[in-house]
């Protein structure tokens, strides 16, 4: 797995192959923002104190007009929630142009909306969604890694909007972009306490690994979970990030009643579910036999599905206010050649993660999807050289991710505090070209 | 002087659970392991299942059979390539495929007695990597030579090299009081108790079938680790049939029978072959495991270790065991029949049959046990019933660790029990156990 031949390597920058941009991702001891943070408004911009107030508690310099010549700014944030008319639309331009000018090499534009559906009027509503476009235009002329983000804030979601505008503002979401999330009130009042307890399914390798170790950088036990016969590089994994294994086909009929047992057992229960373990089986539609169709439906969508359940349904199995991350994918969303079967599973994943949202906020808990786009792992370096680079390139930020930004969104959708966001799918491909 | 704590009330050691390698016929997927990759690659296995990474544990005793100079602390070098917190002690024990057993009623008693917590024996053995010394003459040339401090003295102790010296000298596999192999030794035990190639075979067809099984129900899911990309130990053969195993030539008892004393039965097929592996097993307080909300599988509730003399007073080598296990049943009031589940070691599927023959043999009883009677009769539906040695194969060492942790888990699968263990070893010896849910 090479992501330098081509990309960051001296001779091709020379040879005229452009160059990527170096993302600034996760630190110990880093600052959130590069430079100071300058927040703008649109119409009554109720969503700025808040902000502030946020923002300044997490260290960050807070401006409220540009800066002098030759500072650049770390992130600008708008809040255009309260736009109710195109003239509001039409107002933003004027102080953003020249703020998004100035933003620094992996600067955040953070835009603040209002979920369409509850904005007052027909104007209002047109106003709202029109954001979504700007945004994701926007993200597509960055330069230096920074990203471009909409957070469409729902009525009352108050405390809510927290951890999702950090996130979204830290070096943790270097791969994010071009990307619209819901945020409403959260389910309950929104917990201050790190994970206790998570398990990963799939943890052996590649993204499940790199979730375990995030999880626990974040001081959670990791129960990581794999087939018994990855022991070996699930044992490598579970011991370097202090969590624990535990042998587990997720396909197996008793798979459900296995991990809720364990989980209720050794940790009384999961704060947070990751279900990771997937598998692709490509081929053209009509050469896939009929094993190869059903085992990928299996493993990456019925699995996900059975041990949801059999943990609703098992006395102890979940902590008060659980949250459930689903890996899909940008290939289930878009679609692609000679994978049928996988795309039906990852897009089977949204579909439920949707229908589901509803039934589990109402006990306290969330689930949500993430999707990532091209990551550099060892599935994706089996592809051919062409190919590989053709992906890696169709991207905004023209390069493939990493397990470990498919690991952050995770992290942070399982946040005790990151309650706001239910039933949605955060895509992780740097605004990839293809997909919804 | 400030007050005491009262003397701590003896307690039973918990057997938490174990873990270990696939094991693998020598010079195969392991033959460039050394022992002590293959005792870190157990404990970290076992380490990983049980969320140990940086814990502080009261002690790891382990050893190997087969052993390097370099080997002189292999329990403690495995140790400090694991994710164990390096502060934890470890020692290591020798009694030849007692090994890892001996080790675990050592770590059993510790905890017992209160001086530890927890602790894991363990034990590796590779028969790939095996040591090949130098002969004995040019060892003490080299060795004079290394003392000689002049050039007149060390042309003088280089002139006692002899072209026949060169030649390496590799391990024995004979008794060194007897200079028979452990299999010769085997075959004059299993004509004592006439014990047939038959039912030799049945036994090591019935290991086979029965791991098999136990592979195929996940019984081992929680039990192994694989290593270096094997799954399953490569000695187990699940579409052997007694036919198969019926047409293998004899292998030991050869020269018995060319003397006209019985004939050769023991083949390849029921005896155990050289095979590389490692096995672990977590022993703890009760305490210590409802701490970390562990299962307890089964508790160690008492051990015997005997030795008979197999080199002048005509005792069959790997028959110590059945002397341990009826000063054992005595102690703890136990009969035979009293226990779910019996374990024990295949070294020779001869062996094991010799070795209830001898408890069912009223006379053998009386005469050399000191029993009134029998001592009784282990019903084969509770024998190895995941398979055992001849399926699994014979890392020396890692087979006690194998068998406690099988045993712990067949006990807390049934949700009760009584389990025997009985390990022959070399040297005369053998220890025995029970493990009681």
């Amino acid at each position: 797995m090479d992501a330098s031949v081509l990309l960051q390597n001296p001779i091709a920058a020379r040879a005229g192959v452009p160059q990527p941009p170096a993302l600034r991702r996760w630190e110990p001891g880093q600052e959130l923002l590069t430079g100071p943070a300058l927040l703008l408004g649109t119409g009554a911009a109720p969503l700025l104190p808040a902000v502030r107030g946020w923002l300044r508690a997490a260290g960050a310099a807070v401006l409220e007009e540009l800066p002098g010549e030759g500072e650049r700014l770390g992130t600008v944030v708008v809040d255009a929630s309260a736009a109710r008319t195109v003239d509001d639309l039409a107002a933003l331009r004027a102080p953003l142009a020249p703020a998004f000018r100035r933003l620094a090499r992996g600067g955040r534009v953070l835009l603040l909306g209002t979920p369409p559906a509850q904005a007052p009027g027909v104007e209002a509503a047109a106003v709202q969604q029109g954001l979504e476009g700007f945004s994701r235009s926007l993200g597509k002329e960055t330069r230096g890694g920074a990203t471009v983000n909409l957070l469409r804030v729902a009525e009352g979601t108050g405390d809510a909007l927290r951890a999702p505008l950090l996130f979204l503002a830290s070096a943790r979401a270097a791969y994010v972009s071009g990307q619209v999330l819901d945020v409403a009130p959260a389910p309950g009042p929104v917990a201050d306490r790190p994970v206790r307890t998570a398990v990963v399914t799939g943890a052996a390798q590649g993204i499940g690994a790199a979730t375990a170790e995030v999880l626990a950088r974040g001081g959670a036990h990791v129960v990581c979970a794999d087939l018994a016969a990855s022991g070996e590089a699930l044992a490598a994994v579970a011991n370097r990030v202090g969590g624990s294994t535990l042998h587990l086909d997720v396909t197996a009929d008793d798979a459900p009643r296995v991990l809720a047992e364990h989980l209720a057992r050794r940790f009384g229960g999961a704060d947070v579910v990751v279900h990771n373990a997937g598998v692709t089986r490509d081929r053209s539609f009509v050469n896939l036999d009929d094993r190869a169709w059903r085992q990928v439906l299996d493993v990456n969508l019925r699995a996900p599905l059975r041990l949801t359940d059999g943990l609703l349904a098992a006395d102890g199995a979940l902590a008060p206010g659980a949250r459930f991350v689903c890996l899909s994918s940008v290939n289930g969303l878009a679609g692609a050649r000679g994978q049928t079967n996988y795309a039906a599973s990852k897009a089977g994943l949204v579909g439920f993660v949707r229908a589901q949202a509803g039934p589990l906020a109402a006990r306290g808990f969330a689930v949500n999807a993430v999707a990532p786009g091209f990551v550099e792992t060892a599935m994706t370096a089996a592809m051919p050289f062409v190919a590989r680079e053709v992906a890696r390139r169709a991207s905004s930020l023209q390069q493939g991710g990493l397990p470990v930004d498919v690991a952050e969104a995770v992290a942070f959708l399982a946040q005790p505090d990151a309650g706001g966001v239910n039933g949605q799918v955060l895509r992780v491909c740097g605004q990839n070209l293809v997909g919804a | 002087m400030p007050d005491r704590p009262a003397p701590r009330p003896v307690r039973r050691a918990a057997i938490v659970g174990g873990n270990r390698t696939p094991f693998v016929r020598a010079g195969r997927a392991y033959a460039r392991a050394s022992a002590q990759d293959l005792m870190t690659a157990a404990l970290d296995g076992l380490v990983a299942r049980y969320g140990l990474a940086g814990e502080r544990l009261g002690e790891v005793v382990g050893g190997a059979v087969l052993r390097h100079s370099r080997d002189l602390n292999i329990t403690r070098e495995a140790l400090l390539s694991t994710a164990l917190d390096p502060a934890t002690p470890a020692h290591d024990v020798s009694q030849a495929c007692a090994t890892s057993l001996q080790a675990a009623v050592t770590v059993a008693n510790k905890i017992a007695l209160g001086q530890v917590e927890a602790g894991i024996a363990a034990g590796a053995d590779s028969a790939s990597d095996a040591p090949i010394a130098v002969d004995e003459g040019l060892r003490r040339v080299l060795l004079e030579l290394s003392r000689a401090r002049t050039p007149a003295a060390k042309l003088k102790a280089l002139a006692g090299l002899r072209p026949g010296q060169l030649r390496p000298a590799p391990p024995r596999n004979a008794e060194p009081r007897t200079g028979l192999s452990m299999g010769e030794h085997a075959a004059r035990t299993a004509l004592e108790h006439r014990v047939g190639r038959e039912e030799q075979d049945a036994l090591a067809l019935a290991s086979h079938r029965h791991l098999a099984a136990a592979y195929e129900r996940g019984f081992f899911d929680d039990l192994l680790t694989p290593y270096l990309g094997v799954r399953r130990d490569d000695v187990l053969r699940p579409d052997t049939t007694a036919e198969k195993l019926a047409q293998l030539r004899p292998v030991f008892g050869r020269r018995l029978e060319e003397a006209g004393e019985g004939a050769a039965t023991m083949t390849a097929g029921n005896s155990t072959p050289l095979s590389d592996g490692a096995a672990a097993v977590l022993l703890a307080s009760d305490e210590w495991a409802a701490e970390r909300r562990l299962d307890v599988l089964a508790h160690l509730v008492d051990a015997e270790t005997a030795a008979v003399d197999h080199a002048r007073g005509g005792e069959g080598l790997l028959t110590a065991p059945v002397h341990a296990v009826p000063r054992l049943l005595r102690r703890n009031g136990l009969r035979l029949e009293d226990f779910d589940v019996v374990e024990v070691h295949e070294a020779f599927a001869s062996t094991v049959l010799a070795t209830l023959a001898a408890w069912e043999d009223a006379e053998f009883c009386r005469d050399r046990l000191g029993l009134d009677g029998p001592l009784g009769t282990v019903d084969r539906a509770r024998l190895n019933v995941t398979g055992s040695s001849l399926a699994t194969g014979h890392p020396f060492a890692a087979t006690g660790a194998r068998i406690l942790a099988t045993t712990a888990k067949l006990l807390a699968e049934r949700g009760g029990g009584l389990a025997l263990i009985s390990v022959c070893a070399a040297g005369g010896q053998g220890v025995a156990a029970v493990v009681e849910r």
